[in-house]
């Protein structure tokens, strides 16, 4: 089945000039295995489109179930000389929670859904 | 300190705007041995020199140091809590004797104030650091256009003016984590290149340096990770031991959560390899951290550890590059969005016709891709309501001007339901660019001038 990755992992992003981390934690460790084969540096990068200019590297945190995105030219030039109201791509973590996931069915229960209010 | 005694660090601030009641909880009810403050961001050095150019009454250091201080002061001397700060910004000094007089205000007499300097390198930067690390450029190549440089110093001088018998040291700049590794350091006595040790207190530093951030702060999303009461955050209290294993909680009664998982996001907060995060004082290894929830609002976290420190330092550049014009304007009902797409239209015709010289032009849709820009899914749905927001970045304010007087143009000479605002604020602004280099750690030598109130 097909799951968008908010219901698999959260997300957090900091910057450092033009380059901005994305860090991307599994909820379930055995859900991580599915991010690790899945969301590939490349097509994190081709996911944002031109909105990342630069290499995508990807460095792997197993004690944390998570994955660390350092994307190079994603902040616009830099923090300073940004033409962006979000210089600091303090709100960029958001858009990966729509990259779509194969799910196997047998993982399915440890999905989340947003509940309503 | 005995090996067995519980240092108790509170976090006072992660940024410059952070809030001041949660430092005061801290103060109050925090029962802590140190506070630490973090007001310092990448650029907010050449903030500082620009603003003391043109007003010489602005004194160099947080502009909310009197704020700070006064909501802290009168608890942590009653308490015995020593206070970390690096409020000094391009002037420890000034913010050593101001706190001197605050002090002296509340009728709090012989306590000793640090002051921690020598981070500032601006007039040898150029000598001493070769290359710029994001383009790989000679660093004269910034001559014309330098306005500060500044090398990020490690604990070592807080430790020295820690030993030296300051109750409160204040600092130019200093690595975020390095405020708070430096009263482990001084307390545990660690060997500063006992990289393990250093190693596990950078990476608390590391967790505590962003405050709310590891409390339930930048982390609430309805409905998947929700926090309860996020209008009454606290600050971090960092219980730490001996060897570098540390127990994260908050004052009881506050809002928010330290849970596995807001202490794993803030682990990996502007990190980029999680095997090497390179310290002034260490390179941090956050791969061998085990974080264990204890209960509600203690999370326990072992296994921080470290690799020997590199010989530089880093260096920040901040050079003038020119100015940013920016200005918006609304719309909302049907045909929105045609609407501002035919307002974009006449925008990058009027550019043409006032011969606009800008290095960059951007005119988004906020509401619908002026956040995600590119990266927003071309699917995404058309909003009922959307700004134009644009701006531009030129080489002189003149240039930058041209972006508000066009969008003021689109009043009365622009399309049919344009909502907009009387210019009420400045709608230019100078950049300051920001570059990096490094420095052999051996030409940055740290000076402490010691102050008593």
């Amino acid at each position: 089945m097909k799951a968008r990755l908010e219901q698999v992992a959260h997300t957090r992003s900091g910057d450092k000039g033009n380059t901005s981390n994305i860090a991307v934690f599994a909820y379930e460790p055995a859900l991580y295995p599915l991010l690790k084969e899945q969301l590939t540096a490349e097509r994190f990068k081709a996911f944002h489109r031109e909105a990342i200019t630069g290499e995508v590297l990807r460095y792997e945190a197993e004690n944390l179930h998570a994955l660390n995105f350092v994307a190079h030219g994603a902040l616009g030039g830099g923090v300073s000389r940004s033409l962006s109201l979000d210089n600091y791509g303090k709100a960029l973590s958001a858009a990966i929670l729509g990259f779509e996931l194969d799910v196997p069915e047998e993982l399915a229960p440890l999905l989340r859904e947003r509940r309503s209010a | 300190m005995s090996e067995n005694k519980l240092l108790r660090i509170g976090s006072g601030a992660a940024w410059w705007g952070d809030r001041v009641e949660p430092a005061a909880l801290n103060a109050e009810r925090g029962d802590l041995d140190y506070l630490c403050f973090e007001t310092m961001a990448e650029a907010t050095v050449s903030a500082a020199q620009v603003r003391a150019r043109r007003d010489p009454s602005f004194p160099g250091y947080d502009t909310y140091l009197d704020d700070r201080m006064r909501a802290v002061l009168p608890a942590c001397m009653r308490r015995g809590t020593r206070i970390v700060s690096n409020q000094g910004w391009i002037n420890p000094q000034g913010a050593a004797r101001r706190i001197v007089e605050l002090l002296r205000e509340l009728g709090i007499r012989g306590v000793k104030v640090a002051a921690v300097g020598g981070s500032l390198i601006t007039d040898r930067v150029l000598e001493l650091a070769p290359t710029i690390l994001e383009n790989g450029q000679p660093t004269a190549t910034l001559k014309d256009t330098l306005i500060s440089a500044e090398a990020y110093m490690g604990a070592e001088p807080i430790v020295q003016a820690l030993r030296e018998g300051a109750q409160i040291v204040v600092t130019g700049r200093v690595a975020d984590p390095s405020l708070f590794l430096a009263p482990m350091m001084y307390e545990f006595g660690w060997d500063p290149l006992d990289h393990e040790r250093i190693g596990a207190g950078s990476g608390i530093g590391h967790l505590m340096e962003c405050g709310a951030q590891v409390t339930g702060g930048y982390f609430a999303d309805p409905g998947l990770k929700d926090v309860p009461e996020p209008w009454n955050l606290a600050f971090p209290i960092a219980e730490v031991d001996a060897q570098g294993n540390v127990t994260l909680s908050k004052v009881a009664g506050t809002g928010g959560a330290i849970t596995l998982q807001t202490v794993k996001e803030q682990m990996l907060y502007e990190v980029h390899d999680p095997a090497h995060y390179i310290t002034p004082d260490v390179v941090v290894d956050f791969t061998r951290a085990r974080i264990e929830p204890l209960g509600p609002d203690r999370v326990r976290v072992t296994g921080l550890t470290g690799k020997p420190r590199t010989p530089t330092l880093k260096v920040s550049m901040g050079c003038t590059e020119g100015f940013i014009g920016e200005d918006m304007f609304f719309y909302a009902g049907p045909g929105a969005l045609r609407r501002a797409q035919l307002a974009k239209k006449i925008l990058e015709e009027r550019f043409k016709i006032v011969k606009l010289d800008a290095e960059e032009v951007r005119i988004d849709f906020l509401g619908l891709n002026a956040i995600h820009g590119a990266a927003t899914p071309p699917d995404a749905p058309e909003p009922y309501e959307v700004a134009v927001r644009v701006a531009a970045r030129t080489r002189t304010r003149e240039e930058a001007v041209k972006v508000g007087r066009e969008v003021d143009g689109m009043a009365v000479s622009g399309v049919g339901h344009t909502g907009k605002r009387v210019p009420h604020q400045e709608r230019t602004r100078e950049v300051i660019g920001v570059w990096s280099s490094l420095v052999p750690r051996g030409q940055v030598a740290a000076h402490i001038d010691h102050f008593t109130s």
